[in-house]
């Protein structure tokens, strides 16, 4: 019950504070001081007390975009483990489920900003829709070899199956895995090398060009479910690559933050010494990062 | 004949009565001609009435898990024909009834009869032969009597089909049509030939009861896999598929789409009934079509820039993903897995349930759209949500379910799919066929990829064209079936458990041998989850609204144009087309599309005017089968001495065929 609890106070309120630390860790790498961890924070409950803006072409459409995004984000970190711990809600083959909502918020994401009618906007989604397709081969595979590893048809095992020497014992396909999935983690959440949540060239982005005109609460959604996928996708991340545990559930809760934060800075560091890709190039890392999680996977099976 | 003892309420009763009166349904149109309309409104009510009585009865047989024979004695010298309706047919049978209904609402403001005195009462009539026609097709057990219905069904689809045949595109359309289902028919003549060496009788064997090993087996499972794989839209066989339903009017299309391909799935799966233990490659066989049909399907669909098209190029998609799950089985049983089995049989027969709730959905909006701007292009289209704010949500929800996205009912019959290829991956020795779950999801994103560009290009942003301003929404015998269908995707989505039922009678029946086995693996997709999941997103979704309305109200609202990044002056034209929605995808595909853009050169400083053009173009049809025809037509020309354009000498001929046969008997 206290796991249950602390897990849905987490996934409520630590997805901001990953923004927080990964921006913090940018402008320590630019020798600036940075906004304060918490500043997404502010940014939120500000958005959300703000006027807004529709265009006159948008159709409700627009607004259910930002709201069956967050709903679809929020259930999917209902069936992520976090840490050593089992999810609120496991069945089997929940993890078909976990990757087909995220499906589903995309979807309306794009909607919404073909919307708008803007030729930007199309082009942010056209890029979505074609990079996502690529990189949704990339998790089954790795889904697979993590339920052969496992021997389990449900995320909660799957995931919470692993331990140190998984790493000793078959270490070549767990780094394979790694490899895939960081590059997934920094594809799907629109992180540099792939996307730049920063920029204002619209010309070049994908996530952020897709929600160009919207504003105010509406807005304040998209940062919020922006902030959660990034943490489900990480705590999924951080149960193969840093898989700690010591069976004691108060210090688990410990590690998995402290880790989820290391990741943080680790994604931090990656935007700050890497440059944006070119367009053209993001697919062929995409197809790269399928084929090394279908090596890990081929590793497993055989 | 004389059909023993067959009573209205009995439950078999029902189904042939709907039969007969979807058959007749057009026979007064024809008769009334002087009384325009009057054909068309009596055929809607009988179909309508036949769709009620027809659903209930295959309701009542599913439900009850129960088969009614019956032999008709006819005079024919190809043995007993018998008719029967096991659950298998039955569940075949919903879709046929509940679509034609819909459709037949459809016709009669899509295609009224006060506007089309010519063409109406031909397409009514053999729209209800059609449906008459498929209906008794899934029931017959007598090969003979399966091949006459199945000719009736194709040439009723062919005549629906060319209902505009003034159209020079549409007669081609119908010939190509013509060809390969003829082709197909032919080989359906091979494989009840050689069955009947098998078996010493054109009546269907029963289930399980014939060895796979034997010589013949193999040639007529190719064989028929061949001839229903014509009829099904499998690739390489999907040539006349989409042209054929770009250019039927909208509700045949649906009906084409949604009910007529699957009688090709039936052939597929009723033969396969008949063997025990069919060996392995057959399942390979047919998993290896089912991914080539689902993957370069939805790639053809992606480039497509006509919305008919594009369905249809989407239904190869889907036929791929029912054919893969049908593999998948196949597979389970020849290695004797019966959880493969029951999760690809039930994944195969779900998806074709699935599929002929929301494709027909689709295309009854496509016609919705056609209707009322008179154009198929999408690129013409735009900003439709507006002016048809009903269409739109019935549509969006097609859209959605087509994508597999939860929580319609597209996710719950690929989610058995890839349970099937997980519980590979776990437990196999060596687990090949977990590769199928990684396609699937390529094939899923690529289908959000197209569904995304259909929607957003026809229904949001600006109006394109003065055509797409026009749009409006149509009137409730349009709008009444869309709402049905779009109410059967949500439902089927939130109650899965609900439509595995339907289907367990029908999987039993496939493969007799897992009758009390089936309980154990019921409880490994734990369905009720799917359920509170969606519910789950629903209402989370809701709750969410209901506070960002709260936050709109409590702060201003402003109005205004769409941001164009500093450009002052932006015009519809400037938005994202379906082709440059597409482009980043086609490009990667090139190899398999291949795209042709005829890029003028513009030589100077001030060009000329010169024409830019892109089209895809279908590659296997331009390239391979027509040229082939067009030397085999060459070829036999001297045959063509013998068409002479007379009947009686026609009959002549077959006179002399006859004897021929008499002295070449005796």
């Amino acid at each position: 019950m206290t796991d249950i609890l602390i897990h849905l106070l987490l996934t409520l309120l630590m997805p901001p504070l990953l923004l927080g630390v990964i921006g913090k860790t940018k402008a320590a790498f630019a020798g600036r001081t940075g906004a304060p961890f918490l500043q997404p924070y502010y940014d939120i409950l500000r958005l959300l007390r703000k006027g807004s803006v529709f265009s006159d072409v948008t159709t409700w459409i627009f607004k259910a975009g930002p709201v069956i995004t967050l709903a679809a984000t929020c259930i999917a970190a209902l069936l992520i483990p976090l840490g050593n711990h089992p999810s609120p809600v496991s069945f089997t083959g929940d993890m078909i489920l976990f990757a087909y909502l995220f499906a589903l918020a995309r979807f309306f994401t794009m909607a919404a900003a073909l919307d708008t009618g803007s030729s930007f906007e199309g082009m942010g989604a056209a890029r979505e829709a074609t990079f996502s397709c690529l990189a949704e081969p990339t998790l089954f595979f790795a889904l697979i070899a993590l339920s052969r590893m496992s021997n389990s048809l449900s995320l909660s095992t799957m995931l919470n199956h692993y331990s140190v020497t998984d790493w000793l014992r078959s270490g070549a396909s767990m780094l394979l895995l790694v490899g895939g999935l960081f590059i997934v983690l920094l594809a799907e959440n629109c992180r540099i090398p792939f996307d730049d949540p920063n920029t204002h060239l619209e010309l070049t982005m994908i996530h952020e060009v897709m929600v160009l005109d919207h504003s105010g609460p509406a807005f304040g959604y998209i940062l919020y479910g922006a902030a959660l996928k990034l943490f489900v996708l990480q705590a999924f991340f951080i149960h193969i690559a840093l898989p700690l545990k010591t069976g004691n559930s108060l210090l688990d809760w410990g590690i998995f933050i402290v880790s989820m934060l290391i990741l943080a800075t680790i994604i931090g560091v990656v935007e700050s010494v890497m440059a944006r890709l070119r367009l053209v190039r993001i697919p062929q890392l995409l197809v790269a990062a399928s084929i090394l999680s279908a090596f890990a996977m081929l590793l497993i099976l055989r | 004949m004389d059909v023993s003892a067959v009573g209205m309420t009995d439950p078999a009763g029902l189904i042939f009565t709907a039969a007969a009166l979807a058959g007749l349904s057009g026979l007064p149109g024809l008769l009334l001609r002087h009384t325009v309309g009057l054909g068309q409104k009596i055929a809607t009510l009988a179909l309508t009435l036949s769709g009620l009585l027809g659903l209930s009865g295959a309701l009542t047989l599913i439900i009850h898990e129960r088969t009614e024979t019956f032999t008709i004695n006819w005079t024919l010298p190809f043995g007993p024909c018998e008719m029967a309706i096991d659950p298998l047919s039955a569940l075949f049978l919903l879709p046929i009834f509940l679509i034609s209904a819909c459709g037949a609402v459809f016709a009669v403001g899509y295609w009224p009869a006060t506007h089309n005195r010519a063409t109406e009462p031909k397409l009514t009539f053999f729209f209800g032969l059609l449906s008459a026609s498929m209906a008794l097709l899934v029931t017959t057990r007598n090969g003979v009597l399966f091949l006459m219905v199945w000719e009736v069904m194709a040439l009723s689809a062919y005549f629906t089909l060319i209902a505009e045949h003034e159209n020079r595109e549409v007669r081609k359309a119908g010939i190509v049509y013509l060809v390969a289902t003829h082709t197909g028919t032919l080989a359906l003549f091979v494989m009840f030939a050689l069955l009947r060496g098998t078996t010493h009788s054109f009546q269907f064997p029963a289930s399980n009861s014939l060895p796979a090993a034997a010589f013949p087996a193999a040639v007529i499972f190719v064989t028929a896999l061949f001839g229903f794989g014509v009829k099904a839209g499998l690739m390489p066989f999907h040539i006349w598929l989409p042209a054929a339903h770009a250019n039927a009017p909208s509700h045949i299309s649906a009906v084409m789409s949604g009910v007529m391909l699957k009688m090709g799935i039936y052939g597929i799966i009723r033969i396969i009934s008949f063997y025990h233990t069919p060996p392995l490659w057959w399942g390979i066989l047919l998993l290896a079509a089912g991914s080539v049909s689902a993957l370069l399907g939805i790639i053809f669909a992606i480039t497509q820039r006509d919305i008919k098209r594009l369905l249809a190029c989407s239904s190869i998609e889907n036929i791929g993903i029912i054919t893969i799950g049908v593999g998948v089985a196949v597979i389970g049983q020849a290695t004797h897995n019966p959880t493969l089995l029951v999760l690809g049989m039930a994944g195969a027969l779900l998806h074709m349930l699935n599929h002929s709730l929301f494709k027909p959905l689709l295309f009854l909006g496509a016609g919705t759209l056609i209707h009322a701007t008179g154009t198929r292009q999408i690129d013409r289209m735009g900003g439709l949500a507006r002016p048809m704010p009903v269409t739109s949500l019935f549509f969006l929800t097609g859209i959605v379910a087509i994508c597999g996205l939860p929580p319609l009912n597209g996710f719950v019959s690929e989610f058995l799919l890839y349970l099937g290829f997980f519980s590979e991956a776990r437990t196999a020795a060596v687990p090949y066929l977990a590769m199928g779950a990684p396609l699937l999801a390529l094939i899923g994103g690529l289908a959000v990829i197209c569904f995304v560009k259909l929607y957003g290009v026809a229904f949001l942003g600006l109006p394109r064209t003065a055509e797409a301003e026009k749009g409006h929404e149509p009137g409730w015998q349009m709008l009444a079936p869309m709402g049905v269908l779009a109410l059967l995707c949500v439902s089927a989505g939130l109650l899965p458990q609900v439509m595995v039922n339907l289907l367990r009678p029908a999987l039993f029946t496939w493969a007799p041998e897992l009758a009390g086995k089936y309980d154990v693996i019921a409880a490994v997709p734990p369905l009720r989850w799917l359920t509170i999941a969606g519910g789950g997103v629903l209402l989370l979704a809701g709750a969410l609204s209901v506070v960002l309305r709260k936050r709109l109200r409590s702060a201003p609202v402003a109005g205004g144009g769409t941001w164009g990044c500093g450009y002052l002056r932006p015009a519809s034209s400037m938005q994202y087309t379906a082709s440059s929605f597409g482009d980043t995808a086609v490009n990667l595909f090139g190899g398999v599309i291949r795209p042709r853009c005829a890029n003028p050169v513009l030589p100077g400083y001030f060009p000329r005017p010169e024409v830019f053009a892109s089209n895809v173009s279908e590659t296997l049809l331009e390239q391979m089968i027509l040229p082939l025809f067009r030397v085999t037509g060459e070829v036999f020309s001297f045959l063509r001495r013998l068409q002479l354009g007379k009947v009686h000498i026609y009959m002549l001929y077959i006179f002399v065929t006859l004897v021929l046969l008499l002295i070449w008997a005796y």
